[in-house]
């Protein structure tokens, strides 16, 4: 872990010029007809663990693909360390230090482990294509320490016996393991987990419960965890949202969001 | 024979590794492949010879020293001749399927054969090349340099390539041409990568285009069935593997010998000729179905992993 700790929590809060991490102000985003985002504001602060609850469709992977800028939102702002995200590409927002991962998991299955980590240090490496090609000097340099942290991330996530094969082979427990590898590569201030123990049985469930509370309390980085029943995030998440129907029907600690009786009324309606 | 197979192979192999850095970093089957190398071929051919770029400002240089300038400048066209064609055709139809794309493609080598066979007329356009006919003597067998060299360029091309795949953006390469949203999310540039495939894989096809028409057995330069020649490199491709460059190099001198063979039997056994004089050159793609029949990947492509 430690060669993971380029910026220790305290460096991170050293950095900061600005009141919060993450604001989303009253984002609203339609498909046609359909109203994924109605309107939706809240805020994270480094190294917390958010927590955003709802029924299926409710609207919060449409959230996930606003705040990296995947989807544009049709009214409103997200603003990122005081600046508003607003027209940028995917990509610019990873930059910025935004790390997701996906609902159906989107790792590259015909590339092993270490390959698939490595990816995700691409915007931390420092070599141009040519470099890399001659493998020599500051290339094969760059190369060696970054793929030194892609093993401490495997070391981390205790998935080594499974470094070498391609990760479209490996059990879907794992490929979750893999791909919260990847995101964590990218040394993240904010990491975004789309229902991340998804079908997952009670075992792999709490090994990830414990490297997600890991990663806040050890490297500080802030999550925003997005899952759709409550078992898990009651558990863990410093502050929860409950969306439904793309609206904000509760916020707040755990206690208090798992006694609104909105919040009990929206569960109950939906088994 | 041992020649014939060098300079067919390295040809195949050098149009294949072309092929596949484009397959493999953007998921387009570039069928135009085969006339940027003939492009690529009269471009060295109107540097070195016709518009003597950058050799009428180089005074009393060297002949092969201004051959070597001339063939750099064509390569640097070459390249930005990729860039522009991906951005102005292959950029719009990012997402579209892999077939809409190919077909895209395929008009892009109609019309850029058109518009080079335009410009070179009818007549071969020698490229000038300085190494003439000097040969390196072994002893036991004698091998024009000019042999050597593609052979040199050839395996120093697929060392480059494959470090490079293994490399920053070579990994970010094989990502995006997997899945450009989670290519993206990652940070990386899924425009800047297609921009440099096509530059590489155009400048590759360009090197290989200068081969193809220098090979004193063949023809004396470029001229407009060269990049219908080009297209005897897709059996070594397929072969290969579409997706893998080692697949590519093994591809290509497999077809080049067995292309190199059969015509070299054929013109010792005359009882054969029933088979026709140019059967040869039917070889590859006579090899290619067999190794498919067996091996519906090829010899070294990636077996479809499915999603789960
Ligand atoms: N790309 C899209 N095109 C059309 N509709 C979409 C798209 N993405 C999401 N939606 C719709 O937006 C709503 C919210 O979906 P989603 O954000 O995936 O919900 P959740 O992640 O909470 O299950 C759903 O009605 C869904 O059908
Ligand atoms: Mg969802």
């Amino acid at each position: 872990m430690s060669r993971l700790l380029t910026r220790s929590t305290e460096n991170r809060r050293a950095e900061r010029d600005y009141e919060n991490l993450l604001v989303v102000d009253d984002v609203r985003l339609a498909f046609g007809g359909v109203t994924a985002i109605d309107g939706v504001s809240f805020h994270v602060d480094d190294g917390e663990l958010y927590a955003i609850i709802g029924p299926n469709g409710a609207g919060k992977t449409s959230i996930f693909n606003c705040l990296n800028q995947v989807y544009h939102p049709d009214e409103g702002d997200i603003r990122w360390k005081g600046k508003t995200v607003l027209g940028l590409k995917p990509n610019q927002t990873a930059e910025l230090g935004m790390a997701r991962t996906f609902q159906n998991i989107a790792l590259f299955p015909h590339m092993n482990v270490v390959e698939n980590i490595l990816t995700g240090r691409h915007i931390r490496m420092d070599q141009t294509w040519w470099q890399g090609a001659l493998w020599l000097g500051k290339g094969r340099r760059d190369e060696f320490e970054n793929r030194e942290v892609v093993e401490d991330i495997i070391d981390f996530l205790e998935i080594e016996r499974w470094r070498k094969q391609p990760v479209g082979m490996l059990p879907y427990g794992i490929q979750k393991r893999v791909e919260l590898g990847r995101a964590l590569a990218m040394d993240p201030d904010l990491l975004l987990l789309d229902e991340p123990v998804a079908g997952m049985n009670l075992e792999e469930t709490e090994d990830m419960a414990r490297f997600i509370l890991d990663i806040r309390d050890e490297l500080g980085i802030a999550i925003i965890l997005v899952e759709h029943d409550m078992g898990l995030v009651m558990d863990i998440a410093d502050r929860v949202m409950v969306v439904d129907f793309g609206r904000k029907i509760s916020e707040g600690v755990p206690e208090v969001v798992q006694n609104d009786p909105e919040v009990i009324k929206a569960y109950l309606g939906e088994t | 024979m041992l020649v014939d197979w060098l300079s067919l192979g390295s040809i195949y192999a050098l149009l294949a590794v072309g092929f596949v850095i484009i397959f493999k970093s953007t998921q387009v089957l570039n069928f135009a492949h085969g006339a940027l190398a003939a492009l690529g071929a009269f471009l060295v051919a109107s540097m070195a010879t016709i518009l003597q770029i950058p050799g009428r400002w180089m005074g009393s240089a060297p002949v092969w020293l201004k051959w070597t300038s001339s063939a750099l400048v064509a390569l640097a066209a070459a390249a930005l001749i990729g860039l522009i064609l991906e951005r102005l055709f292959i950029r719009p139809m990012l997402g579209e399927g892999l077939f809409s794309v190919a077909i895209v493609t395929l008009g892009l080598d109609i019309v850029i054969r058109t518009v080079s066979n335009d410009f070179m007329g009818t007549n071969p356009r020698p490229l000038g090349f300085p190494g003439g006919t000097a040969s390196l003597d072994l002893g036991w067998v004698v091998i024009p340099w000019n042999v050597v060299v593609s052979v040199i360029v050839t395996l120093v091309a697929v060392v480059l390539i494959a470090t490079f795949f293994l490399s920053r953006t070579g990994v970010a390469m094989r990502a995006t041409a997997f899945d450009q949203e989670a290519a993206r999310a990652q940070g990386i540039n899924v425009g800047r990568i297609f921009s440099l495939a096509w530059a590489i894989g155009s400048v590759m096809a360009a090197v290989a285009g200068i081969f193809l028409s220098v090979f004193p057995r063949r023809s004396t330069g470029v001229d407009t069935a060269t990049a219908f020649l080009a297209f005897a490199a897709f059996p070594a491709i397929i072969l290969g593997g579409l997706d893998s460059i080692v697949g590519a190099v093994v591809g290509g001198y497999a077809i080049g010998l067995a292309q190199a063979a059969v015509t070299e039997f054929l013109s010792n056994n005359p009882s054969f000729a029933f088979l026709g004089s140019g059967f040869g050159g039917v070889v590859p793609y006579v090899l290619m179905l067999l190794v498919l029949l067996i091996k519906p990947y090829g010899l070294f492509g990636t077996e479809e992993i499915r999603r789960v």
